[in-house]
């Protein structure tokens, strides 16, 4: 792989750019490997970075349904942020956004890591309050955090509704400084890139369609392309765990939800950060092409199409115009939709599963991107050695047995509603 | 807007009904002491790619819970049926009250 630089554009650019080298191969699958990922999203090809890059496995294979990048990985609202508040993934998110402030340099691709702050918006005094106890949690683990009155707001992002007529008035905010945006797609090709660069074969076009057995183990995979052997096998179809689990034999806690996504027509630069509303499931941030990206809430109902319905649209843009009356006659360019493995409790799975040789990483809810780093290093130590890293032991699949949740939506086990 | 046909009202936007989930999923006898079953009704899910059967319950309308079965790749509806009664027969008109 030859090495991105500054010298290296010079030189391309004055040859007329005919001499880029591909950012990776598309080779023909080997009939083993030492570990196979199935899923080339960001997180199963982070994981093959990182299995190469910490461990030393480099006979890895990444297997892929379509292309990289045209999943979840592609389709997200591209926020990164480490605000959460319960132990586990307190540590965990944190670990992911301190890799990301290092993710350009170590793949040696611009992922466009934007530090531009996230705001999210609170609604009366018992939610300043509450948003204070997570700000004080987020201290306590050395993450930045900030508590911000209704006049730094104001100071800070005036386009927003300060009237005496809005719904839900703005008492303060919570801040992280060091949350933002990066560009999802630069993500997955840099993860690809890096990967291939050490080895990694990236097999794109290759559903998996099942798995190869001796007696309980799990040795190798069924795909399109014929059978490959593999000493292990890791799931990263995030979306998708409960179909391709069930041709493994596992039940997963899992439902597949779909989430909508949204982006305006372009406009000159306003929204210099990301903005959450408080009072309701909005959040937004503007694209460096200038087009405001916006999510809401899930459609709520069970979803593998990954399109929405027109109804969550009109909640959205509802939304939108009560926290920001300025935005009413912007036009909406396109909305799309991505399925999402939603658990009981809006936490992830990255585990040994109890079938030999398979391991298991998912039910990512809404949160996957931001988590892509961190993710994909936990995931390739835990198949590495074949057990959990310290940050993510509470991401277990027996903690639905054991009582053990990590309950961040606070809604019990019904999907629909976080 | 899925359009869902409600034995009582007739076919109804999807948001006049709140979403219950799978219809499938059973709750054990409240004696029930095996732990698995508990398990699996409180979590586990199969969650189909295609046919699922599942619970809508028609909020702005009847108020009655249904059971609809749907693909969930595309949304087609194949049957809505009362939940209470679901081999898919009409109640039973009422009398008009006194």
């Amino acid at each position: 792989m030859r090495r991105y630089s500054a010298l290296s554009i010079l030189a391309n650019g004055l040859a007329g750019h005919r001499h880029w080298q591909r950012a990776w191969r598309a080779p023909e699958p080997k009939r083993s490997y030492d570990v196979v990922i199935v899923g080339g999203g960001g997180h199963g090809l982070a994981t093959a970075f990182y299995l190469a890059e910490n461990h030393g496995i480099r006979n890895v294979a990444v297997i892929e349904k379509g292309y990289v990048g045209g999943g979840n990985v592609g389709r997200n609202t591209t926020v990164i942020r480490s605000n959460y508040l319960l132990d586990g993934n307190t540590q965990f998110y944190e670990f992911s956004m301190k890799l990301w402030e290092g993710l350009t340099h170590a793949l040696n691709f611009n992922v466009m890591f934007s530090q531009r702050g996230q705001i999210v918006t609170a609604h009366s005094a018992d939610q300043l309050d509450f948003f204070s106890y997570r700000a004080n949690v987020m201290r306590l683990n050395g993450i930045d955090a900030e508590i911000l009155s209704r006049d730094d707001v104001r100071r800070l992002v005036p386009y927003l509704d300060y009237s005496d007529t809005a719904r839900f008035p703005i008492h303060g905010a919570i801040m992280q400084g060091r949350a933002g945006t990066a560009r999802h797609d630069a993500v997955a090709w840099g993860y690809a890139r890096a990967a291939d660069g050490h080895g990694v074969d990236i097999i794109q076009n290759c559903e998996v369609t099942g798995f190869l057995r001796d007696g309980d183990r799990i040795v190798g995979v069924e795909t399109a392309k014929g059978p490959i052997a593999a000493g292990k096998v890791g799931l990263a179809v995030a979306g998708h765990s409960s179909v391709v689990g069930q041709k493994a034999g596992l039940e997963l806690p899992i439902e597949s939800h779909v989430l909508q996504a949204f982006v305006t027509e372009p406009l000159k630069p306003m929204v210099d950060h990301v903005v959450a509303y408080g009072a309701d499931h909005f959040y937004v941030s503007q694209s460096d092409k200038g087009g405001l990206v916006f999510g809401g809430n899930l459609d709520g109902y069970n979803s593998y199409a990954q399109r929405g319905n027109l109804g969550v649209v009109r909640e959205v843009a509802e939304a939108a115009i009560a926290l920001m009356p300025c935005i009413s006659r912007v036009r909406l360019l396109r909305h799309w939709g991505g399925v999402m493995d939603m658990t009981p409790d809006a936490s992830p799975i990255i585990c040994p599963t109890p079938i030999d040789g398979l391991y298991l990483n998912g039910g990512w809810c809404y949160g996957g991107f931001k988590a892509t780093p961190a993710s994909g290093w936990c995931f390739a130590h835990t198949i590495a050695t074949g057990k959990p890293h310290p940050l993510n032991a509470a991401y277990s699949l027996e903690r639905f047995r054991t009582g053990r949740t990590l309950d961040e939506a606070g809604v019990g086990p019904f999907a629909w509603l976080q | 807007m899925l359009r869902i046909d409600c034995p009582c009202c007739g076919p109804r936007d999807h948001d006049e009904f709140r979403y219950g989930g799978d219809a499938s999923v059973m709750r054990p006898a409240h004696d029930d002491a095996d732990f698995e079953a508990w398990y699996r009704y409180v979590f586990v899910r199969k969650n189909p790619a295609g046919a699922h059967r599942e619970h809508w319950q028609h909020v702005l309308g009847c108020r009655q819970w249904l059971i609809v079965e749907r693909d969930t790749r595309n949304h087609s509806i194949a049957s809505v049926a009362l939940a209470r009664n679901p081999s898919g027969k009409k109640p039973p008109a009422r009398k008009p009250s006194q």
